[in-house]
């Protein structure tokens, strides 16, 4: 089968961090990442199925792992070589459009045949599973990291009937390869603990805070969401995504404070707020968006992180002398909503996929075989008016053939 | 005998015209046959004997008024205001006008007994001024004598406990000023003319009032009624200080007004600058040499050096004449003054108007000319320098050359970077912009903050920039900035073109083509006088 395999090799790997270093995206094509034909992942259990993926989106993290960018923290819970692809819809092997599902990737106790399952996952908050590098599976957080599961960028690859979730006749491709995302965003709105009224901001309009502001206005009571976006394209989503304020990255600092009505330190040009808004969610993930966060958020505030950071070099004092909290929001699971129900993460992202039209953010896709016009393509995805780029497996010849 | 100001009409033989372009300068050719170029009157002979001008002035007062020592006696509250940063443009070489005025005034009170003795810098809205702003304006003796013991200050309009409400005007106005001037037996207001926009009842109901006061004439209904705001009798703007004047007239508060008027040296007889003076078919060779010279350093220059270099620049201007007495008898004659050197007859309008922006306007003097106050100078104060009728028709063009940076200093203009990230981002339509916006800006504590213990600009202030060219967005049909930052021009809603053919050629989409061009000639000053 055909697959863009993702293997261990330091020499490959320096050449990735130079090249990505120099032009986001373009370790792919020095990288690890190498488009092979391989033998198909083996059933890990009887339970197990085959899917073949229709589309698998390229995401911020697979970004990083091929430009050598993202953290060692990883290294003891992925596995290699493994074949990336998380955000995956796909037909159920023997059906070909007729049983379509969506992935949910990560690979806790269940998966893992571990029992009994540890307290995250009897809670149902997938996400936190304390048994990712254990179990019968090889290390892995989930499929698209571990080398027992293939992944989405390929013609084949394996799921666990939990990780599956079907997709409606009357759902797009591109609608639901986007539901992957949108739980993120989901589980990242509802973890940030907005109350009524509240002054949000969603820091970087791409993929990640587009589907967050939309998650925001769609399961919180949040008042003002006020959005940084770079580009015109990501502007206009973020906007329509209900967005108040959308506003150019160097300029949220001064916006924050005239919405908040805030004072600010700093003679004229605002080193930080002395208020700020109630909750900030950072969707970039970097030392310069983090920092920004805290010097936005108002004392006793929030700061979500739901872009994926990795090493950053952060003044503390202001977390400390203003009581922020700062918090980690990864992946989804179960949701508690505000009525007290709870529901997976999974059920209310189809739902949002569907109401706020969420397939649009598709903006491109490619076959395998283009991969590195497909990575390039998603790391400068901004300025090129795109949001989501996506691997399109439909037409590629080896999904006939095993 | 220095020649009045006159119209040029541009022919074949017409060599390149100086375009002012901030710190820079431009040399354009204009097309022959359909354009014309005001140019200023050369400067007026200055008062052989200032020091006697300003003594006489003082005993012989013009309008209702006793000469100044008949209002000095002990025991009395004397305050004298002065005009701030903002004038003279370019701030004037040593001694300044205020500096002489006020020493003899503080002579006479001291002959007469006064004691207490008070000296405000009038600056309204604007930024407070540093002690080195202020010991320039009234000298290292007064500043000694003064600022050490609380004496002579910034005026602070957000300060609840130092303002007084006087009264309303027969349409409303309410006039609330400075209370250490409402209280005084005699404010001393001493005042610099540069253009005929300045001064008169303007001097106190302006200079040291309050935002609750100034938002009754600082609108965009009366900047839009005020054709122009330099002719005080068809300017709604004067009209309303001249009402708020009779207000303060009748409630007792007594005011002594000295003017004063400058001639158009603005860039000297002698060094590289003074060629910017001359009309470019009287430039000799060497002030060829000199302009090429001074523009080919200038163009390698970083923009922060050639900033630095043009904000260091103090003026020789020259006081031409100083009166004193009632206010109103004598702004008469300081605008008639005014008049002499800037007036130039103008017959009829043009299609297109073209201007050079200059580095400086009031309100980035040792600071930055930030987008929002380019658009003030060429839209506010120099399309208004007009008498009778704009130089260009209605639904005409304007063209302005300034490089127009992205650009804004932080501690002086903090209201106008988000003014310009925020407002402008949303609307350019100064009533949608006054209506949704002011109030907010107006009111924020930071900008207050800021104003009253840092060197900021009121939040309201980048407003009232806008305000100022409402009259000129009503008229005009377009605007085109040439050599602009493409972003920041079309922030401001203009057009931005490289280069002046291109924006003729841009202009020709609404005024047609060989359309009729008037290019204005400024600085030094000059305004047209359009029959």
């Amino acid at each position: 089968m055909k697959a863009l395999q993702f293997e261990r090799n330091v020499a490959r790997y320096a050449a990735a961090m130079l090249a990505g270093r120099a032009v986001p995206g373009a370790g792919a094509r020095v990288g690890p990442l190498r488009l092979r034909d391989i033998d198909p992942p083996r059933l890990p259990g009887p339970d197990w199925v085959y899917l073949r993926p229709r589309l698998s989106g390229i995401c911020g993290s697979d970004l990083s792992t091929i430009d050598g960018t993202s953290s060692r923290y990883f290294e003891p819970i992925v596995s290699f070589p493994f074949v990336p692809g998380h955000e995956v819809v796909a037909d159920r092997e023997g059906t070909d459009g007729t049983d379509r599902v969506v992935l949910e990737p990560v690979l806790g106790c269940v998966t893992r045949n571990i029992d009994p399952v540890c307290v995250a996952c009897a809670r149902g908050d997938l996400g936190n599973c304390e048994r990712i590098a254990f179990g019968d599976l090889e290390p892995g957080l989930q499929t698209g990291f571990c080398c027992d599961t293939g992944g989405g960028w390929s013609t084949l690859m394996v799921a666990h009937p939990s990780q599956i979730h079907p997709v409606p006749a009357d759902m797009s491709d591109e609608a639901a390869v986007i539901v992957e995302p949108t739980a993120c965003a989901v589980h990242s709105a509802l973890a940030a603990g907005v109350s009524e009224g509240d002054t949000v901001v969603v820091i970087g309009s791409g993929t990640l805070g587009l589907l967050t502001i939309a998650a925001l206005r769609a399961h919180t009571s949040a008042g003002i969401i006020m959005a940084t976006a770079k580009y015109p394209a990501q502007q206009e989503l973020a906007q329509a995504l209900g967005g108040t304020q959308v506003i150019e990255p160097n300029e949220l600092k001064r916006a924050v404070r005239r919405t908040t009505g805030t004072l600010a330190l700093g003679d004229g040009d605002i080193d930080r707020l002395a208020g700020g808004a109630d909750v900030v969610i950072d969707c970039v993930g970097s030392e310069a968006s983090i920092t920004e966060a805290l010097a936005v958020v108002r004392p006793r505030g929030r700061v979500a992180m739901v872009g994926m950071p990795g090493h950053v070099h952060l003044d503390l004092t202001g977390l400390w002398q203003r009581e922020i909290t700062l918090f980690g929001a990864y992946a989804y699971g179960t949701e508690t909503l505000a009525d007290g129900t709870r529901r997976r993460t999974f059920d209310l992202a189809f739902d949002l996929v569907r109401a706020a039209d969420l397939g649009r953010l598709v903006s491109a896709t490619y076959p395998l075989a283009r991969f590195g016009d497909a990575v390039a393509h998603a790391a400068g995805a901004g300025p090129r008016g795109a949001v989501k780029i996506a691997f399109d497996l439909r037409n590629e010849k080896e999904r006939t053939r095993a | 005998m220095p020649r009045p100001g006159f119209v040029l009409d541009v022919d074949r033989a017409t060599p390149p015209v100086l375009f002012h372009h901030g710190e820079n300068f431009k040399l354009e050719k204009l097309p022959p046959g359909r354009s014309r170029i005001i140019y200023p009157g050369e400067p007026l002979e200055p008062l052989d004997d200032i020091e006697g001008a300003i003594h006489h002035a003082l005993l012989n007062p013009h309008g209702d008024s006793e000469p100044l020592p008949a209002l000095l006696r002990p025991g009395m509250r004397l305050t004298i205001a002065f005009d701030d940063i903002s004038l003279p443009l370019p701030p004037m070489k040593r001694p300044d006008i205020r500096q002489r005025i006020i020493e003899q005034v503080l002579d006479l009170a001291a002959a007469a007994g006064v004691d207490d003795v008070e000296l405000i810098a009038a600056l309204s809205l604007h930024r407070r001024m540093t002690e080195d702003e202020l010991r320039h304006a009234v000298g290292d003796r007064v500043y000694d004598a003064f600022a050490p013991h609380g004496l002579l200050y910034n005026h602070d309009a957000e300060d609840p406990d130092n303002l007084t409400f006087i009264g309303t005007t027969d349409q409303g106005e309410e006039v609330e000023i400075n209370k250490r001037a409402a209280e005084s037996d005699l404010l001393v207001y001493v005042n610099i003319n540069i253009v005929s926009m300045d001064g008169g009842w303007k001097s106190t109901a302006t200079g040291l009032s309050s935002y609750r006061s100034l938002r009754h004439h600082h609108n965009v209904k009366t900047m839009q009624h005020s054709k122009s705001f330099m002719d005080r009798h068809a300017s709604e703007l004067h009209s309303s200080n001249w009402r708020m004047g009779k207000v303060l007239r009748e409630s007792g508060v007594k005011v002594f007004q000295i003017e004063t008027t400058v001639n158009n040296n603005v860039f000297g007889t002698e060094g590289p600058m003074s060629v910017l003076q001359k009309r470019e078919w009287e430039w000799t060779t060497r002030d060829r040499m000199t302009f090429l010279g001074m523009k080919a350093g200038l163009d390698r220059m970083s923009a922060r050096t050639r900033r630095s270099i043009f904000q260091g620049w103090r003026a020789p201007h020259q006081m031409t004449s100083v009166q004193a007495g009632e206010v109103e008898a004598v702004h008469e004659v300081t605008t008639a003054n005014v008049f002499k050197q800037h007036l130039v007859p103008v017959e009829g309008q043009t299609d297109i108007l073209t201007m050079g922006l200059p580095y400086i306007c009031p309100y980035n003097v040792n600071s930055i000319m930030n987008p929002i106050l380019v658009m003030c100078l060429g839209l506010g104060y120099f399309f208004n320098l007009y008498r009778g009728k704009p130089p260009v028709r209605e639904g005409g063009v304007l063209i302005m050359s300034h490089p127009t940076p992205w650009e804004f200093h932080p501690v002086h203009h903090p209201s106008y970077i988000d003014f310009f990230e925020q407002v402008l981002a949303d609307t350019t339509d100064p009533i949608e912009i006054e209506a949704k916006y002011e109030k907010q800006f107006a009111e924020d504590e930071w900008y207050r903050h800021l104003y009253r213990t840092s060197y900021a600009y009121h939040g309201v202030h980048p407003f009232y920039m806008w305000y100022w060219g409402a009259h000129a967005m009503q008229h005009l049909g377009q605007v085109i900035i040439v050599g602009g930052d493409v972003r920041a021009v079309r922030r401001l809603g203009f057009k931005p073109a490289s280069t002046l053919q291109d924006a003729l050629e841009m202009a020709s989409d609404t005024v047609g083509r060989d359309a009729t061009i008037t290019h204005l000639h400024n600085p030094p000053i000059l305004m047209a006088d359009v029959t």
